[in-house]
């Protein structure tokens, strides 16, 4: 158990060097230099990037503000999807730090959500939560809660303490010893390659034989284009925290010890690098 | 992200005449006691195949506390269709302010995010052939 309570560390300290820059078009008064943060990869970038906001709007006028947004090479980034999802999905297999262009204007409506407050990526991420217990214990463990261990998830997110969070969070990762899982998994599959927003669905951690549902067998499942035919070239990697998992691996495990904190499997499928 | 206007549901009156007994009923039972009406009680699916090659789904929508009901309630829905885009359509069926706030929950627990595609809603948490959500003009479920 020790080394499995070593991999939720591991993902909770995740960190990606990032470099932010200003967009070229917005207008300052001084010259904006870069601003290099280590991004938390289980948190959100609205949630983190306080600093990186202030560092820019100092050489700026009031008038030139208006609500921050970030992209990297063209595409913006979705602040409610989480950052290390957000790497692995458009970043994997590039040069660090990750690049990250900051604008504070022209807020692209039609790609990204608002978030005005703090507030906003509260109910976010609550509702994830929700909605993963939903599929894992018809609720009835986050009904169970009271609304001060609702308030522990978030606040040890925001305030990067795992011990806080896991605290309460490992009630949300229990299951009936007889049932040997969760009703159903909760995950999510982004692919670089389509526009198509992710696939999620039912999907049992068990068979019906009583075996172990794999990685691969969720693929197989819900996105049979991610696995590589037996005599086939390998084209894409399956990613969760800048790793490729071993498809063998159990998905009631994964789900219990490489969900984000939203309690989402979040599993990018990308192109395999050619060289 | 998406025009109301011409998103607009198809609802059941001009799809065929197959639900309206049933709107009929559940307008009956409207005052948001459990919903009695019995899954599609005449033929179901006779213009849609069955399952996931279905293009649209059945949505039930139901209010929430003092938040005004629909008279039709069942909508066949683009499976595509994000919460967002019926966020839209409710607020401008029901002739709401666009500054208003319209929540959209799901089994009466949480709020998915406005670019989930009911779709993939249907998929996880919809039963009896049907994706029931419920809307309200205040937070209900936190």
């Amino acid at each position: 158990m020790t080394d499995d309570k070593d991999v939720l560390r591991d993902v909770w300290f995740g960190r990606i060097p990032t470099c932010f820059t200003l967009y070229q078009d917005e207008i300052t008064e001084r010259e904006a230099e870069p601003y290099y943060l280590l991004l938390p990869r289980i948190s959100y970038l609205t949630l983190v990037t306080d600093k990186v906001k202030k560092h820019f709007q100092k050489v700026m006028r009031q008038e030139e503000i208006s609500e921050i947004w970030f992209e990297y090479e063209g595409t913006p980034l979705k602040w409610h999807y989480p950052i290390g999802l957000l790497f692995d999905l458009h970043a994997s297999n590039t040069a660090l730090p990750w690049s990250i262009t900051v604008h504070f204007k022209n807020f692209p409506e039609k790609d990204l959500l608002h978030c005005h407050s703090k507030d906003v990526i509260e109910a976010h991420f609550m509702a994830c939560i929700k909605e993963a217990d939903a599929l894992k214990h018809k609720s009835q463990v986050i009904n169970e809660m009271q609304k001060k261990d609702h308030k522990q998830l978030w606040m040890g997110l925001q305030n990067d303490k795992f011990e806080q969070f896991w605290a309460i969070n490992r009630k949300l990762m229990e299951y009936p010893p007889e049932d040997s899982g969760f009703r159903y998994i909760p995950f999510r599959i982004y692919q670089a390659t389509t526009e198509r927003p992710f696939i999620q669905k039912l999907f049992r951690p068990i068979a019906a034989g009583g075996q172990l549902h794999t990685l691969g067998d969720l693929l197989k499942d819900v996105c049979p284009t991610a696995i590589t035919p037996e005599d086939g070239e390998k084209k894409t990697q399956v990613m969760i925290h800048g790793i490729e998992p071993m498809l063998e691996t159990p998905i009631q495990w994964l789900s219990e010890h490489m969900s984000y904190p939203d309690n989402f499997l979040h599993i990018s499928i990308i192109p395999q690098p050619t060289d | 992200m998406a025009e109301a206007g011409e998103l607009l549901p198809v609802s059941p009156q001009s799809e065929g005449r197959r639900e309206g007994g049933e709107d009929t009923q559940e307008g009956g039972a409207a005052a948001g006691t459990a919903d009695p009406a019995p899954p599609s009680a005449g033929s179901p699916g006779t213009e849609e195949p069955a399952g996931d090659t279905k293009k649209k789904i059945d949505v039930l929508l139901k209010a929430v506390g003092d938040t005004p009901i629909m008279k039709t309630k069942k909508w066949a829905v683009e499976r595509t269709r994000t919460i967002q885009g019926l966020v839209d359509f409710i607020k401008k069926f029901l002739k709401l302010m666009a500054s208003e706030q319209l929540f959209i929950y799901v089994n009466q627990s949480f709020a998915p995010s406005p670019d989930q595609e009911v779709g993939t809603l249907y998929e996880c948490f919809g039963s009896d052939g049907k994706l029931v959500l419920h809307y309200c003009k205040t937070q209900a479920w936190g």
